[in-house]
């Protein structure tokens, strides 16, 4: 498998590269769409429990036909299945797991993050759409760390890494780290701070398709 | 003796008034009471306030409940699901009204109207649209808003399994949102697809104890949204 092509890191390129970030152990919670891919590249040695908001830590991958249950589902109200150790709980629960600050990591899909790590991923604003959260604003409220998983343009070719966002806020301040199909970014005290870039990809072309200053000298952590 | 069952979820729901907030448990189709739901569509209670993290799927369950313009409000955290047309085609025609919460601070209120507590404070939503208007408080140099408990006159809820005390036991995921649902109602009901004398189940393993359940109804193979939308089936 080539994760790695001349325009950066494919989809599951960037799941696999955002996975060598996670410590054995972790308690992660996978935003739906791109985030789920991660799931699909765990590292050789590592295991990392799932936390879905409807009510499962341990959650699995889908189920076989014999074994779908419409009652065991996740965020995304797709059929899944439970790990060994596994447990169910309810809303208040599970909520409690979010934002008591128990899970390790949010892994979440983006509509904009500006540079002071401001996330917008619910809500166009348009006058048209019918408003739905779910519980995004109380992962990225919550939970330790939040890393974004997106392309880093829109299908227009607009920048997603911005120094203000646009559209309605989920959270303020939040993101901790962002991984594109070009880069992986630190969101830092000084803004947007470069931590990697996808194979075949230079600075220039990363910062030309950012809506604010990257900077390349961070002292990282 | 005590036996909270009643004979039919029609028998559950007829005492369901105009303009009462009802709670209706379920996170997509797991959990949904549609039983319970198909017999307050047949009531014809209006003017309804619906809790309940989505609204529904198809023209079956709560998603039939809205179309036939029983609910003048929903206190909602996604009312768009994959599936859903009801809740949007009524939103647009300014038929519905809408309070999105999200869904921790929804779970969370709940459990707080249930629990005797007036409101809290949450660092959720600061500094975004859900949180214009709403009183906020600084707390360990982190901002914080002020949210309300929720009660309700009814809650609706399915269990897989409940006794004659209304202790209720729930399948899988089907639990989210039931459990707090159940302690914050003046009347809870709770369909179940097993019945069992008090006794039968085991104690340290009761979800839901039976102070806050007030009727059983006996619905021996619950319906599901998905099967019904399958089907091509609408309700009534």
């Amino acid at each position: 498998m080539t994760s790695a092509t001349a325009n950066g890191w494919t989809r599951d390129g960037i799941a696999k590269r955002l996975a060598q970030d996670i410590p054995n152990g972790s308690y992660v919670n996978l935003g739906i769409g791109i985030p789920e891919l991660v799931a699909s590249h765990v590292p050789e040695g590592r295991t990392f429990i799932y936390h879905t908001e409807n009510g499962l830590l341990g959650m699995g991958p889908s189920p076989a036909a014999s074994e779908s249950d419409p009652e065991l589902i996740n965020a995304g109200k797709r059929r899944v299945t439970m790990m060994p150790g596994a447990a169910f709980f309810d809303q208040a629960t599970s909520f409690a797991m979010i934002r008591g600050g128990h899970l390790d990591l949010s892994v979440l899909g983006a509509l904009q993050v500006a540079a002071n790590g401001d996330l917008a991923n619910w809500s166009t604003g348009a006058d048209d759409a019918i408003p739905a959260v779910g519980g995004a604003m109380d992962l990225v409220a919550g939970v330790k760390r939040v890393f974004v998983m997106t392309t880093h343009v829109t299908k227009e070719g607009e920048p997603k890494l911005v120094q203000h966002c646009t559209y309605p806020l989920t959270g303020r301040g939040v993101v901790t780290r962002i991984y594109s199909d070009l880069a992986v970014i630190d969101v830092t005290e000084r803004g947007f701070a470069l931590v990697e870039l996808a194979p075949g990809i230079a600075f220039d072309f990363v910062q030309e398709r950012t809506g604010a200053p990257i900077i390349t000298n961070h002292a990282r952590k | 003796m005590i036996d909270k069952r009643v004979g039919s979820a029609r028998e559950a729901v007829a005492d369901i008034f105009d303009g009462a907030t009802v709670m209706i448990g379920g996170f997509g189709e797991a959990g949904s009471p549609i039983e319970l739901i198909h017999a307050l569509i047949d009531q014809g209670a209006k003017g309804l306030t619906v809790v309940s993290n989505n609204t529904g799927t198809g023209l079956v369950g709560l998603a039939a409940l809205l179309r036939a313009e029983r609910v003048s409000k929903v206190i909602c955290s996604f009312p768009k699901t994959a599936g859903s047309t009801v809740f949007p085609d009524l939103y647009r025609a300014g038929k519905i009204e809408l309070e999105l919460v999200p869904q921790g601070t929804l779970a969370e209120r709940i459990r707080a109207g249930g629990a005797g507590i007036v409101a809290f404070y949450t660092p959720t939503a600061v500094g975004t649209p859900l949180a214009e208007g709403k009183e906020s408080r600084v707390f360990n140099n982190r901002e914080h808003v002020l949210e309300y408990g929720i009660r309700a006159d009814f809650t609706l809820i399915k269990g897989c399994k409940a006794d004659t005390h209304g202790n209720v036991l729930y399948h899988r995921t089907a639990r989210n949102f039931a459990p707090m649902m159940a302690t914050a109602a003046t009347v809870t009901i709770v369909q179940a697809a097993e019945v069992v004398e008090a006794g039968a189940l085991d104690p340290e393993a009761i979800v839901t104890p039976g102070i806050f359940v007030d009727r059983v109804v006996h619905v021996p193979s619950p319906a599901l949204e998905s099967a019904l939308n399958e089907a091509g089936a609408s309700y009534p």
